[in-house]
């Protein structure tokens, strides 16, 4: 039998919770309106009153706010409640703008911690687990959100940040961590380090799960780290902006459940800005229904995903989100074709081959754009034979080639070349912007 | 034609004194920019290895070096563990006169046999013979074929103290 943390919600009938996002949508229009002089100008610019929210249908009445609202409004123009009824600040790193404030009230902490544990009981972390947080504490909400969830379940948490992967293996050895939360990369990257050790993370650790996310990746990368540790790998999903990690995959690992008591899912065809259907790629939308410091309404996240609507294998009821597999503003437009990063990757880990450990590298060359990737060589697949490595770097090209219908140059670089990160892992370096 | 039918009469001497002609080559993928090749060599010269033969074959962005040193595996070693990128391949190396036409027989025989070279580099020893350094698809074949036209092969055993 399947355990919930919060089995009355999280298995209600969907009608009731719609039923339930209703009312709180209606109660959170009034809200932002009357605290919030940023969203009051915005409904009255857009033509749009609380009052004319009357049902579910009425969310799209609603204006969009974007990641540049909370720009422009720096540090805290758009929040809803005086200091005096602050808990916490976080900060995103600014890794594409100026840096966005984030504030929290107690209950936001309390909400945000809620929504983690329920999605850590859907994978099975309870009381028994060592669960070790490599994500960065700090500003960033990895670290922090991980750790109240983790302790809300009863998990003894290991925090030891991000960085020094010979001491997280180390103490993930000795004192037997069962759960590891961090990035994707950085998971590779401590597979191999450990490796150059000596040490099999299958082998000489109790790991069993782990709980990735903060950047996309791709599900050829999820299968080869499921095999190569021998654990289970979940999806964690969340920005700062909506608190931070928020939401997994189940044990059933067929989509992140995202809580619909407390978030509404729209999924955008990001130029039209039109609902797309279940099942198919488009932009996602959130809208918060519990936040009291920072609510967002029809937030424009700029990931990736596709909306699964109907109840899931485990019982829960709320709809589905699948792995983020791009961003809509990390896509590159190469002599006028669209490429995602994600794409590329997804291509790269069908090839035996190749490693976790490549890079994409976009250039101008007079008028033409040219893309060219760099693949780390590994020892099983270098061959003293220069015809062998050729043909690698062919079937790599025409593989690239029949994908993104474009002609891709193909460079094998040492291995440990590229740079390792212990964060988000940085794989685009498009040096048409400096030009 | 002719060297299969000796072959199929000779009763063949299956492994006997054969894994003793493999000679262990020592391969490694290393990009093409400045100091990569001192940085191999520096890492030999720690660890005391003598390189007999070298070569590099080079494709633009990155080159193959293949070397047949005096100690194959503490060369792998200190190289892996420097982080190259190495593997070990079976080569053989073919003894000939220092002498015009040496290199001729040899091509031919191997030719005759259908055996296909994937490279081939050659250096001359001290003995004032020349060594021929093979890589070829089918190399237990390759031994019984050369050994069958008299052609010596040196041993790994030879090649350290050449």
């Amino acid at each position: 039998m399947p355990e919930y943390w919060d089995p009355e919600i999280e298995t209600m009938p969907v009608e009731k919770l719609k039923k339930l996002q209703e009312i709180k949508l209606k109660e959170l229009v009034h809200y932002v309106y009357e605290h919030s002089p940023f969203y009051k100008q915005r409904f009255d610019k857009h033509g749009v009153h609380p009052d004319d929210i009357k049902t579910l249908a009425d969310l799209t009445k609603l204006p969009f706010t974007f990641k540049q609202d909370l720009r422009d409004t720096y540090p805290t123009g758009m929040f809803c409640v005086p200091n005096s009824k602050l808990a916490r600040f976080h900060a995103s790193s600014g890794t594409t703008g100026k840096p966005t404030v984030v504030g929290y009230t107690k209950n936001d902490l309390e909400e945000w911690a809620d929504s983690l544990a329920r999605a850590f009981t859907s994978v099975g972390i309870g009381k028994d687990d060592v669960l070790q947080i490599s994500y960065g504490y700090g500003l960033f909400t990895g670290g922090l959100g991980v750790h109240y969830a983790s302790e809300k379940v009863g998990a003894s948490v290991l925090p030891t940040s991000s960085g020094n992967t010979e001491r997280q293996i180390e103490l993930m050895r000795d004192l037997g961590t069962t759960v590891l939360a961090c990035t994707p990369s950085y998971f590779s990257y401590m597979i191999e380090a450990a490796r150059k050790e000596g040490i099999s993370l299958k082998a000489d650790t109790k790991i069993k799960i782990g709980i990735f996310g903060a950047e996309p990746w791709s599900q050829e990368l999820k299968s080869r780290i499921e095999k190569e540790a021998g654990i289970k790998a979940y999806d964690i999903y969340g920005t700062s902006e909506l608190s931070g990690p928020l939401f997994t995959d189940c044990s059933e690992q067929c989509g992140i459940h995202i809580w619909a008591d407390k978030y509404i899912v729209e999924i955008l065809d990001p130029e039209t800005g039109k609902p797309v259907p279940d099942g198919e790629q488009g932009e996602l939308v959130i809208t918060t229904l519990t936040k009291e410091a920072l609510p967002l309404i029809r937030y424009r996240v700029r990931d990736l995903t596709r909306k699964f609507s109907e109840p899931c294998k485990c019982g829960r009821t709320h709809p589905r989100i699948s792995r983020i597999t791009g961003r809509s503003d990390d896509m590159l437009i190469i002599r006028g074709i669209n490429v995602f990063p994600g794409q590329v990757e997804s291509v790269l880990l069908k090839i035996p081959e190749v490693g976790e450990h490549f890079m994409l590298i976009v250039d101008r060359v007079g008028e033409l754009d040219t893309m060219k990737v760099k693949i780390e060589m590994s020892e099983s697949a270098f061959s003293d034979r220069m015809s062998d490595m050729m043909k690698l770097e062919q079937k790599v090209a025409a593989a690239l080639k029949s994908v993104l219908n474009l002609a891709v140059k193909v460079e094998l670089v040492e291995h440990g070349s590229l740079p390792r990160s212990t964060g988000k892992s940085k794989r685009v370096i498009d040096n048409r912007k400096t030009l | 034609m002719e060297i299969t039918f000796l072959l199929n009469k000779m009763p063949l001497k299956k492994g006997v004194g054969m894994e003793e002609k493999i000679i262990k080559q020592i391969s490694l993928f290393a990009e093409n920019k400045p100091g990569r090749l001192a940085k191999v060599a520096e890492k030999l010269k720690s660890a005391e290895i003598n390189i007999r033969a070298f070569t590099i074959a080079e494709s633009g962005d990155f080159g193959i070096i293949r070397m047949v040193v005096d100690r194959s595996e503490a060369a792998h070693r200190v190289l892996h563990d420097a982080g190259f990128t190495v593997s070990e391949t079976e080569v053989l190396g073919i003894e000939m006169e220092d002498l015009p036409g040496s290199m001729s027989r040899i091509a031919e025989v191997l030719g005759n046999a259908n055996l296909n070279l994937d490279y081939a580099y050659a250096f001359i020893t001290r003995a004032q013979k020349a060594l021929l350094i093979v890589r070829v698809n089918e190399i237990k074949k390759a031994i019984q074929i050369l050994q069958a036209q008299k052609i010596r092969l040196i041993s790994m055993e030879e090649l350290e103290t050449l």
